[in-house]
């Protein structure tokens, strides 16, 4: 069975705070839920299928599900960190071609800025019974940031990659952030200021790094014959693929990502291919999660994301893939420090054609949506969804 | 760069499962857990093989070679470190951490072997230093 066009994304919202320090972790994913509901032209009855992550309060969806009033049949609480909401696209159309939902919720929220949670430079704290990886890592010290930049210091040393290429990724979406009032960092930025900024695990700057951010979003997955009856734009999902990664018991190779099987998956089933894509929003936790990635999917071969990946050509109107339109995680958003969700709802506006104008890609019919969760040094979730615009 | 201030190393959290890695690590060996049915050797050690699920593993005492595969200097610490992964003799890479060297003069593919360092009331914990 294939879910190609068994789903439609009719709904979405992003929530415009990055910073909430007077607003409760249930109140913004409810919030989020609410306006992806009326974005779509749906109300909270209609909602039979709810997914979550682990940014939600409670066990799973049980404290989401009654915090919302809602009545659900299905639900789906898989957590492979910021990829899981791309992970969860796929899933609702596999609940939906199934029969076992018609309207599928996603949220997410989180509040790590006002809860001044250290998030990328400090070890996460072992709580409850400790993974049987955490002895052999745990004490040696893991960040999100250094075990990223374990990867672009293999991906230089392999392929000479530069710090100047990787920085025209956070250079691009700088470009794109410009015209999002929301985004947290507006200001276009340069090469030289991205390599100039402070070094905080090398070899990846300050500048080479996502924000952190409150905030959250939704996403509403309907079957085709509730897309019949509404009113917004129909954006159809093609195909939609998932990986976990790992070290593979030693065999640990940092010079890919789980993107080189979900591409190619996602890919074929939805019958299109990597030059086919008017628009990519592809994960940017830092700028060599973006290189990676875009040679993982198949957008250049490997080792040549960093020419790639320069001189623009990631800018919407001068480059050839505009990508990450609303600014993505490296200057606009980065909510739960979770940006999978975000990367399905600027895709969404590109296919629907609400995307800034500065930014709108013209006559983009088919889009690309990847996340990568947990660490891509470590062990990550891949998620990969292909939209199209009906 | 060279380190100079001492880390405090958080002690592992030991499982029943891999408590003679860590009393080896206490005598100053670095073990890796073989498995004598597809012949590999695997880490983080499991009792069953990852690459063939067989259960007939064992311990053997690794020579303490290796070569860098990657590393990062963490620079945003209080005290600055090198975390990264270190290919040893006996084929699977283990993440570690690269000590008592100029972390400006790391390479990768770097020549490494292996001390051991002490932790807040645990067990030592491998390290590698330039060979």
């Amino acid at each position: 069975m294939s879910i190609k066009g068994k789903a439609y994304i009719a709904g979405i919202y992003e929530h415009p705070t990055r910073l909430a320090k007077d607003i409760s972790l249930a109140q913004i994913h409810a919030q989020c839920a609410k306006g992806a509901l009326e974005d779509a032209g749906l109300t909270k009855d209609d909602v039979d299928g709810y997914f979550c992550a682990g940014d939600a309060p409670g066990l799973g969806p049980m404290s989401m599900v009654e915090y919302m009033g809602l009545k659900v049949r299905h639900v789906d609480s898989t957590d492979t960190g910021g990829s899981s909401y791309v992970l969860h696209v796929g899933h609702a159309a596999e609940a939906i071609a199934a029969g076992k939902c018609k309207v599928a919720l996603i949220t997410l929220a989180g509040r790590p800025r006002a809860e001044g949670m250290a998030t990328g430079t400090v070890p996460r704290s072992r709580g409850g019974t400790p993974t049987p990886d955490d002895p052999f890592e745990f004490p040696y010290g893991p960040t999100v940031v250094n075990m990223y930049a374990n990867c672009a210091m293999r991906h230089m040393y392999e392929f000479g990659t530069t710090s100047e290429q990787l920085a025209w990724i956070k250079v691009a979406a700088s470009h794109h952030a410009q015209y999002n009032p929301h985004a947290l960092l507006k200001d276009v930025v340069t090469v030289e200021e991205v390599v100039n900024s402070p070094m905080i695990s090398d070899p990846l700057h300050r500048l080479d790094c996502c924000v952190i951010t409150d905030g959250g979003g939704a996403i509403v997955v309907v079957a085709p014959e509730i897309a019949a009856t509404l009113k917004r734009p129909k954006v159809k999902l093609l195909g939609a693929s998932e990986f976990i990664k790992t070290q593979m018991g030693g065999k640990v190779d940092l010079t890919y990502s789980g993107a080189r099987f979900t591409g190619p998956a996602a890919f074929a089933e939805a019958g299109v291919k990597p030059s086919d894509m008017k628009y990519a929003s592809i994960y940017d936790s830092f700028t060599i999660t973006v290189l990676m990635q875009l040679e993982d999917l198949g957008f250049c071969e490997k080792g040549k994301g960093g020419a790639f990946v320069a001189d623009g050509n990631l800018i919407s109107g001068i480059g050839k893939l505009p990508f990450n339109t609303d600014g993505g995680g490296l200057c606009n958003n980065h909510p739960a420090n979770r940006g999978g969700l975000t990367k399905v709802l600027e895709a969404v506006r590109q296919l629907r054609g609400e995307a800034h104008p500065k930014v709108q890609v013209k006559n983009c019919d088919l889009a690309i949506a990847h996340g990568t969760g947990g660490s891509l040094g470590l062990r990550h979730g891949s998620a990969t969804v292909i939209l199209e615009r009906e | 760069m060279s380190e100079t201030k001492e880390r405090k190393l958080p002690p592992p959290a030991i499982s029943e499962e891999t408590q003679a890695y860590w009393d080896a690590a206490g005598k100053g060996k670095l073990l890796v857990r073989k498995c004598t049915s597809c012949g590999q050797a695997h880490h983080y050690p499991r009792t069953i093989c990852p690459f063939c699920f067989s259960d007939k593993t064992e311990w053997v005492e690794a020579s303490g070679k290796g070569t860098i595969y990657s590393y990062s200097v963490m620079r945003r610490a209080p005290v600055p470190y090198a975390i990264g992964y270190v290919t040893l003799a006996e084929g699977p890479r283990m993440l570690t951490n690269i000590v008592d060297c100029d972390f400006d003069k790391l390479k990768c593919d770097q020549a490494v072997t292996v001390v051991f360092k002490p932790t807040d009331g645990g067990p030592p914990l491998p390290m590698f230093t330039p060979a």
